[in-house]
């Protein structure tokens, strides 16, 4: 991954040398954040994209095989606002149309005397301007008595009593005579004609408006006509004597023409645009507003030293304060590792008035914090719990457990540094991976630990702390803080969009909260299984979650009068006391509640909210940037233009 | 440049003209001067200073093409390859040697033939002996720049038989060697002797992995190898195709290097692999990696699109790819529009180029010649044997008119394109009848034939055969121009294949032509040239020369008229022909000459005197062969004819020699042609 390795080589060039990097190496360390930044977005998509294909059982096989299809050539159509052709409308047709097999046969079932006797039939619907690229083919079954076929395209509305081609904006070419028909009743000689036997292919290219058919897989060439096809055409079929059959391929069998190799080459000619698109003599410019937007992204997120590091070797400048940043950090640590209470006083105490102004915030982290005591990580219900001896398979992730230092030390950051996956959501192998080397830790060291752990869990995690703490101390300042900032990485890597949907989860979660993994996962460790309970299994510590229940209970009740029903606060308290009603809350209905990266979301929304609080953005211009890159590449499709389907945000993000 | 300090005015020059010229010399001195510097320390005694010295230079000539030029004169090359050779010379120095010689290279042609005389490629192929990677790495670097140039000559990579195997086993070493090698290869590989020698030499087995190396460049290098290898080669053809490149199929290699995201040079260099493959045979015409991916990649390189270069190379290797096939022929006439496509070939420069930049006129200038030749050459295969895209390229936007210019053009390669061109159009009936008697094509063509090499002479010859045949309406014209003085010249050639083409000319001529004409063409040819054609070694002027004789005689009293002058030379030659060692062909179309001349007036007693005749036509009914016995039988047939004078007996002493016996064993003969000539000629004598 390319975030975790860029850092650690712009700290090491920080630390180590004293020569500004080159711009070379400047850009590849910006290339490496603004990548490892946007990937997260890249991610969410696909989890999007793949909930669409599940659901209904009944899938056969040839849809599916269509869906897929549809999706590789299609990658950037997003089906609910624009669904693709599918198969022949049985509406928007002439009666002397007949469809069978599943709407994609097509047969004449006219009188065929002359012209007059011609009939057409459009697709379900108009070829989407994102598609960039949109191809068809269509089989002539049978050439009929005379063969007077026509493939295209036309506009909704076009006269269905006609062969596509005859009338304006309607485009086809013609078996009987090979010729090419453009919204006239006189054909241009186009290519050879076609027959019985015959696959005819037709091509829609909505980045320069131009059309092309092919036959048995052979292109015949751009039509004539140049930017001159009108939008949301839809493909069209037009027969005119008895006997004619043909039948239609939207993508349900592979095509006989190479369209993907056609559409490879757009795809390369935009890129190769895009890269060369001149900037001229704002190079500096570009530079500096990159430079500025890395910065920033680092400095939101509370990457305090790497934003420290980053600022020296490209000498640039951080509005905020430093202690700011590191108030933040520790905040949003805390979040991140289900002490939410900490947080409430800890956000209380450096921002006095921010929560009190922020209600419905101060109501979301009050029902996070109740849910971490259900889970038994909120320090509320943990200085109950720390002299259990069960406590230690239950927080693994403490420090002196932690593999922050000696042999796993190094490994933990290599796997850091190497694997792509751990910055960028949890994937199945590496959740193995992870919980196999904790669960081994946390049964090697189940002696009873001197130190509370909660002291040692926050200093493990808070700058400010680090004197008192032992380990530390013996290691310099420079590789503690490295270290810190490594870990800090995993820690609140969560990023969010304004649509507050969460970016990603990192496997340091799973760290801390390996037990649950484990026994949802793979059920090795049967004992981290068992110490599992409601609030760590702490009698005090569940009264006081039930008190603790009692007054986020009040608080809603309060909330209600002052402001009105919210049916969101509603929701979440109902989710939240609802974990109480089974005997395993991790396995349950709601017990999605329970997993730590919903405390990103949280996490980002305080976050915001404090910089908010300081006048300073709630997002980071990176994400704005990228933001606003994905909306106008999706508005581009809305106003069609079809080189937005090879210009797509994620073909850059690698 | 002189050293003697005094500029030599050739000319009378303007004085600001001299000014410059003499600054300029001043500049050079100057720089002479330094560039002595470094020669000098070349002879240092102290190797730490040469070695300094040969860096420092190395830094100097960088770029530099007059540093170059300057070190070279000095005589910086001879001692650089000493001390390359020097195994005193530690291998730092050594290796900075080779390096100052490959930038050396990389100047000026007249750097590369200075090395070149200097000995540098056998010091440069001694030094791949060493051990050190990194030193031989600069060796082959500065090799393939020599190699990689016109002036030097590729047979000094053959001279000695170690160093293309030494070459094979340096290949892995690293992704420089591998790309210098491949890339010397590439470009040594001018012959079938070279092809072969790299062959032997397992260069298949030891470039097919680099195709699918990490580095482009290597890639690139290893398929140029391939497609030089199997250039009109079966044997490497055959062994291609067999090859696989990590499990898979190497026309599967090349097919993904023909995808469209590829750089257009590699897509055309894969598609020219396949094509050479194709074309010897390795991979039918009918496979879907050439129909489907190598014609339409090639028909892409045709396009406006691409660079001038590309356009021609990708035309001239798919009039190469479909040349012998129809099918594939017919996929091209209408695949992205080809045939209008390459009208566009003929309009540079264009107009607006000469207005818009002079190097952009120069450019097209410069490729003009070429893409004229490529479109003719495509347009010649394209119409080879399809009717229909002969008429589509005939229609094709003033086709006739620029191949009637083309026939005229200095360039004898565009000369040679379009009479390839026209002679592919000729072999349609229709447009011999319309657009080439319209265009009058047979001026230029006449014009053509009169001093041109043989390459030309051939093509146009050949078309002037088809211009010749009997429905043409150029046949008129042309036989008022003169044109039997110069086919008979022709069947005097050297050539076997201008002399087929000349006689060819005029047995079409002498089809059903006027008496005048056949006297004509006796007279030009004359009887002795007649029958020094007639014993030819070459089958095909045989022939041609037995069909003139037979279009000569026809029509009784042509026969009768040739037959009383020429007869006994005619008889002679006959007698010969039948007596000799010949096909059945041959013997066939020599039968069918005597049946004609039995169907003369006069002529038939020629063959009724001689009897020696007589038993060799009874002994041809007998033969084996069925096209002989029938030919055979045509000729008694004509003797024995009933309503002309003599005829009875013609059949009485026909009788007494036994040919009734012989003709009513025919009658019963299975093949059914022979059966009833046998029958009719049995009827003359019942009648």
């Amino acid at each position: 991954m390319a975030l975790p390795s860029c850092q650690q080589c712009a700290l090491r060039r920080a630390l180590c040398s004293t020569t500004v990097p080159t711009r070379h190496c400047r850009a590849a360390v910006i290339r490496g954040y603004l990548t490892a930044a946007v990937s997260l977005l890249t991610k969410m998509a696909e989890l999007g994209a793949g909930s669409l294909l599940t659901g209904d059982p009944a899938f056969s096989y040839q849809e599916h095989e269509l869906n897929e299809r549809l999706k590789r050539l299609y990658p950037a159509v997003n089906e609910e606002e624009t669904p693709l052709p599918r198969s022949w409308s049985p509406k928007d047709k002439y009666s002397y149309i007949g469809l069978s097999q599943n709407n994609l046969r097509v047969h004449y079932k006219g009188h065929g005397k002359n012209h007059k006797d011609a009939a057409s039939v459009r697709a379900t619907h108009p070829i989407p301007a994102a598609c960039g690229i949109y191809y068809f083919e269509v089989k002539i079954v049978s050439k009929g008595r005379d063969g007077y076929m026509g493939i295209g395209l036309s506009a909704q509305g076009v006269n269905m009593n006609r062969l596509p081609g005859w009338d304006k904006h309607s485009y086809g070419y013609h078996g009987d005579d090979g010729h090419s028909f453009c919204s006239s009743g006189t054909g241009q000689p186009y290519g050879p004609t076609f027959t019985t036997g015959d696959v005819i292919g037709c091509c829609v290219n909505l980045i320069n408006n131009t059309c092309f058919y092919t036959k048995n897989g052979h292109s015949l060439g751009n039509n004539l006509m140049k930017n001159d096809l009108r939008p949301n055409l839809y493909p069209t079929v037009g027969l005119q004597t008895p006997g004619e059959i043909v039948d239609a391929n939207f993508g349900q069998q592979p095509f006989v023409f190479d369209i993907e190799d056609y559409m490879s080459e757009w795809r390369a000619k935009i890129h190769s645009m895009i890269a060369r698109f001149p900037i001229g003599e704002r190079l500096g410019d570009w530079q500096s507003v990159l430079q500025n937007m890395v910065s920033s992204y680092l400095v939101h997120h509370g990457y305090c030293a790497t934003a420290m590091a980053f600022s020296r070797a490209t000498e640039t400048m951080i509005q905020e304060d430093q202690t700011s940043i590191k108030n933040r950090q520790r905040i949003q640590k805390l979040v991140l590792a289900g002490r939410v209470g900490e947080a409430i006083d800890a956000t209380q105490q450096l921002y006095p008035g921010l929560l009190e102004h922020n209600p419905n915030l101060l109501f979301m982290l009050k029902c996070r914090q109740f849910v971490e005591m259900v889970n038994g990580t909120d320090s509320e219900v943990r200085c109950f719990s720390v002299h259990s001896p069960k406590s230690q398979d239950s927080y693994p992730g403490s420090p002196n457990l932690s593999p922050r230092h000696g042999a796993t030390n190094a490994h933990l950051h290599s796997t850091g540094a190497d694997s792509p996956t751990c910055s960028n959501g949890v994937t199945p192998t590496n959740k193995n991976k992870s919980h196999n080397k904790y669960t081994g830790v946390s049964s090697a060291s189940s002696s009873p630990s001197s130190s509370p752990s909660s002291v040692n869990y926050s200093e493990s995690n808070s700058t400010d702390s680090t004197k008192s703490q032992p380990h530390s101390a013996t290691s310099n300042q420079e590789t503690s803080d490295s270290e810190m900032e490594i870990e800090a990485e995993h820690y609140s890597n969560g990023v969010t969009e304004s649509s507050a949907r969460i970016m990603n989860g990192t496997y340091k979660h799973q760290e801390i909260l390996q037990a649950d993994d484990s026994s949802v996962g793979n059920g090795v460790a049967d004992d981290s299984c068992s110490s599992r309970q409601l609030c760590g299994g702490n009698q005090a510590a569940t009264e006081r979650m039930i008190q603790f229940g009692r007054e986020l209970q009040a608080l809603s009740e309060q909330l209600c009068r002052q402001y009105g029903k919210n049916a969101t606060h509603k929701k979440m308290l109902q989710d939240a006391f609802s974990l109480l009603a089974y005997s395993d809350p991790w396995n349950c209905p709601v017990g999605q509640q329970l997993d730590p990266m919903q405390r990103e979301a949280i996490c980002s929304a305080l976050n915001s909210a404090i910089l908010e609080s300081q006048n300073l953005p709630k997002q980071p211009p990176l994400m704005l940037a990228l933001g606003q890159a994905t909306e106008c590449v999706q508005l581009m499709a809305r106003v069609r233009s079809g080189s937005c389907s090879f210009a797509r945000v994620d073909n850059f993000l690698h | 440049m002189r050293n003697d300090g005094r500029p030599i005015p050739t000319l009378e020059v303007s004085a600001a003209q001299q000014q410059i010229h003499l600054h300029t010399f001043f500049i050079l001195q100057e720089v002479t001067a330094t560039s002595r510097h470094y020669v000098d320390r070349l002879f240092d005694p102290d190797p730490q200073n040469v070695l300094q010295g040969v860096i420092d230079m190395k830094n100097a000539v960088i770029g530099n093409n007059k540093q170059k030029a300057n070190l070279i004169v000095l005589g910086a090359v001879p001692r650089l390859l000493y001390l390359l050779q020097q195994s005193s010379s530690s291998l730092e120095l050594r290796t900075e040697c080779a390096v100052v010689l490959g930038s050396l290279a990389m100047g000026t042609e007249n750097n590369i033939k200075s090395l070149v005389d200097c000995h540098i490629i056998p010091a440069l192929l001694q030094g791949l002996l060493c051990s050190d990677l990194i030193f031989i790495e600069a060796c082959l670097r500065c090799l393939r720049t020599v190699f990689i140039s016109p002036v030097t000559p590729v047979q000094l990579l053959y001279t000695d038989p170690t160093v293309i195997p030494h070459l094979m086993s340096l290949l892995s070493r690293s992704r420089h060697t591998k790309e210098y090698i491949t890339q010397i290869f590439a470009h040594c590989c001018k012959t079938p002797e070279h092809q072969t020698v790299l062959f032997n030499h397992s260069a298949i087995q030891n470039i097919a992995p680099l195709l699918i190396s990490p580095s482009d460049k290597v890639r690139m290098q290893a398929l140029k190898c391939f497609s030089v290898l199997a250039y009109e080669n079966t044997q490497v053809s055959m062994t291609l195709v067999n090859v696989l490149v990590d499990g898979e199929q190497l026309s599967q290699v090349f097919v993904r290097m023909m995808q469209r995201d590829k750089p257009i040079e590699m897509q055309l260099t894969a598609a020219k692999c396949l094509t050479y493959m194709c074309r010897a045979g390795a991979i039918r015409t009918d496979d879907n990696c050439i129909i489907l991916k190598t014609l339409p990649c090639l028909v892409r390189m045709c396009s406006k699109e691409r660079l001038l270069e590309e356009r021609v190379e990708g035309a001239e290797t798919l009039a190469y790819l479909m040349e012998p096939d129809v099918e594939l022929q017919r996929i091209a006439s209408f695949t992205d529009h080809l045939v209008s496509m390459l009208a566009d070939y003929f309009k540079y420069p264009s107009s607006v180029s000469a207005i818009t930049d002079i190097k952009r006129l120069d450019h097209d200038l410069k490729h003009a010649h070429e893409l004229r030749q490529a479109a003719f050459k495509l347009y010649a295969s394209l119409g080879s044997n399809d009717e229909d895209i002969r008429k589509k390229i005939t229609e094709t936007e003033n086709m006739m008119d620029r191949i009637v210019s083309g026939l005229s053009e200095s360039s004898i390669k565009v000369r040679l394109a379009a009479v390839r061109c026209l002679h592919s159009l000729s072999r349609s009936v229709q447009q011999l009848r319309t657009s080439f008697h319209d265009h009058a094509v047979w001026k230029p063509l006449m014009k053509l034939l009169q001093n041109a090499p043989d390459e030309v002479l051939v093509m146009a010859s050949s078309t002037l055969c088809n211009l010749l045949l009997e429905f043409s309406p150029s046949k008129e014209p042309i036989l008022d121009s003169g044109v039997i003085e110069l086919l008979c010249s022709l069947t005097q050639s050297d050539s076997p294949a201008l002399r087929v083409n000349g006689i060819w000319a005029l047995m079409n001529m002498a089809f059903q032509a006027d008496q005048k004409v056949k006297v004509e063409i006796v007279r030009a040819l004359g009887t002795e040239q007649l029958f020094r054609l007639l014993s030819d070694p070459d089958t095909n002027v045989l022939m041609k020369t037995l069909g003139l004789l037979r279009n000569l005689l026809s029509t009784r009293p042509h026969i009768d008229q040739i037959m009383s002058s020429h007869g006994k030379q005619i008889m002679q030659a006959v007698t010969l022909i039948l007596e000799g060692e010949h096909s059945i062909e041959v013997k066939e179309q020599t039968l069918c000459i005597l049946a004609n001349i039995a169907d003369g007036n006069t002529a038939k007693e020629l063959i009724m005197t001689n009897d020696d005749m007589l038993q060799k036509i009874k002994y041809y009914m007998g033969h084996s062969n069925v096209k002989l016995q029938l030919a055979a039988t045509f000729c008694i047939s004509n003797l024995i004819w009933n309503e002309e004078d003599g005829s009875q007996e013609r059949q009485d002493k026909l009788k007494d020699m036994g040919f009734v016996d012989i003709l009513h064993k025919l009658t019963q003969a299975s093949d059914p042609n022979l059966c009833d000539r046998a029958k009719t000629a049995m009827q003359q004598y019942l009648a």
